[in-house]
């Protein structure tokens, strides 16, 4: 089925700014023309090709998957006048600590994971528990491409094109019980091939665990994403399943999943465990409250050059205050960060 | 001036580094994000050769080569250039120029702090690492000059506040930093052997 969400970031498809265009226009301009440039500049439609976005390294998607890909509801929701991150960036600049803390280890290490075959297990508060093949796991639904902004908690964020499905959707064919309030998330616990994972100085507890609750996960900005910039997804970007909740950190949009658990209770999420003063359940971007250790006021608009760092004002709830803010009345913020 | 070829050979790895990171990052090598590579580099850089300036005296001790505390100075004013850097590129990378935001941070942010007074501690050590310096503080000048150990604690406090969830890289530093100042416990001292050199053994 087909969820119409309105939203202030609707844009037709003409506006999204297409990389060639994007690139030759940083050459031109400094990035913080950016918004005055987009304006200006000549608009070229998108192709109908594979070849959606500039420089991306082709996938090697199995049958089904690429059959859903090509299926897509391209642009199904996109960002205003914000250029879209180059591929190249958004797949060598990430946080994925299964395989390494630095920023290039994720691109560097993945190779290693086996993402064929994949199960995903339902279980908890449902009336229709089950452990599925990914590919029958992602069979009922159309994948539709979702243009996010993506911030991390570290004060970078992308804009990222993502390929996916509402959680809402899987949720309804699942039937929660009445119990049922809270989603819980795990990535894959495989030692053997995610290095972070061996780390003994790691002060993570793998598996990693994510969380939303219920209300959160219905909203129809949330995704489970299989694919991105018109492919599926590369393994250091959460291959083959993952969760996008824009609103929220980045670290929320949890990676590679194998378990989606209905819980009665809060789930206890990795980076609460490890540092509960910096890191709460919510994690919902706010300009206004400081992570400890460094303001949240602003962030880094990546690529942010050299010579022209492209700094900009962090919004609430990254932009999407319009879609998710009422989750959230009568909740105090500042406490519940 | 002794050993020149060997205090140039330290000067030409200076300058080298920065360069290098700074024709990197002009030419996209450094990825989406090179300002804070650049800050995070420099900053383990300073680091790095506060780690090397600290194990001259010990190598000195082992080797009988007096070259090794010959270029000590220059290796700390080093690790003050590149905290300079480092502290230069955060502003500009990190802050953005925002002034009112660094003030907001140097109150706000523990490892900031703690940063800025390791700066201070390097900073005094640099004004007074000069011969005059030197003559006119004379005995309380090796005194003031012990506060490295203390800038080396700061250092490693503010790289452990950084940490987010893998506390490796930093225990190899640390495990460096706390192996250095071991050596200068007198007892463990004097058990380091002494391979003295040839025709360099009297040297003092």
């Amino acid at each position: 089925m087909l969820i119409k969400v309105s939203r202030s970031c609707d844009c037709n498809a003409s506006q999204v700014t297409p990389e060639s265009v994007y690139l030759s226009r940083r050459a031109l301009l400094g990035a913080s023309l950016a918004g005055m440039a987009v304006s200006v500049l000549p608009r070229m439609g998108v192709g109908a090709d594979d070849s959606r976005y500039a420089d991306v390294e082709p996938g090697t998607a199995p049958g089904w998957l690429d059959q859903k890909l090509r299926e897509a509801r391209w642009q199904a929701m996109t960002v205003e006048g914000e250029a879209i991150t180059p591929f190249k960036d958004a797949t060598h600049y990430n946080n994925f600590y299964e395989f390494g803390t630095d920023k290039g280890d994720p691109a560097a290490n993945a190779g290693t994971l086996k993402t064929e075959p994949w199960t995903v297990v339902i279980d908890g508060e449902v009336s229709k528990p089950g452990r599925y093949a990914l590919e029958d796991f992602v069979k009922p639904y159309q994948l539709q491409e979702r243009i996010y902004r993506l911030r991390c908690v570290e004060a970078w964020s992308m804009v990222i094109p993502w390929l996916g499905f509402p959680i809402a959707d899987l949720l309804k064919r699942v039937e929660p019980t009445s119990k049922a309030r809270y989603l819980r998330f795990e990535t894959l616990h495989d030692p053997q091939n995610m290095p972070g994972q061996r780390s003994r100085f790691a002060l993570i507890d793998w598996p990693y665990i994510e969380g939303l609750r219920l209300d959160e996960a219905m909203n129809p900005l949330a995704i489970l994403a299989v694919g991105m910039y018109g492919r599926e997804l590369p393994n250091q970007n959460g291959a083959p399943l993952r969760l996008v909740v824009p609103w929220k950190y980045g670290f929320k949009s949890i990676k590679s999943i194998v378990r989606i658990s209905l819980v009665a209770d809060q789930p206890r999420t990795t980076w609460q465990a490890i540092a509960p003063e910096e890191y709460g359940f919510y994690a919902n971007v706010n300009p206004g409250v400081d992570h400890p250790r460094w303001t949240q006021a602003r962030e880094r608009r990546l690529p942010s050059g050299l010579f022209s760092p492209n700094v900009r004002d962090t919004l609430m709830f990254n932009g999407y205050a319009d879609e998710v803010a009422s989750l959230y009345t009568g909740l105090d913020l500042r406490t519940h960060y | 001036m002794r050993y020149p070829w060997f205090r140039l050979a330290i000067f030409v790895l200076g300058c080298l580094f920065p360069t290098w990171w700074l024709y990197e990052a002009a030419t996209n090598l450094l990825g989406p994000d090179p300002g804070k590579i650049l800050v995070d580099r420099l900053g383990l850089g300073a680091l790095i050769f506060l780690l090397i300036t600290l194990s001259m005296t010990p190598l000195q001790r082992l080797t009988g080569w007096p070259a090794w505390v010959v270029v000590r100075r220059q290796l700390g004013v080093w690790s003050f250039a590149y905290i300079v850097l480092h502290m230069t590129a955060y502003m500009f990378f990190v802050l953005g120029m925002d002034w009112g935001q660094l003030g907001v941070e140097l109150r706000k942010r523990p490892y900031i702090i703690v940063g800025a007074l390791g700066f201070l501690g390097l900073l005094a050590l640099t004004v007074t690492s000069n011969r005059y310096s030197q003559r006119r503080l004379g005995a309380r000048w090796k005194k003031l000059h012990k506060l490295i150990y203390v800038i080396l604690g700061l250092g490693l406090l503010h790289f452990l506040w950084i940490v987010r969830a893998d506390l490796k890289e930093w225990s190899i530093y640390a495990g460096i930093g706390v192996f250095l100042l071991l050596l200068r416990i007198p007892g463990v001292q004097r058990r380091v052997p002494r391979l003295a050199l040839k025709g360099s053994g009297k040297g003092r």
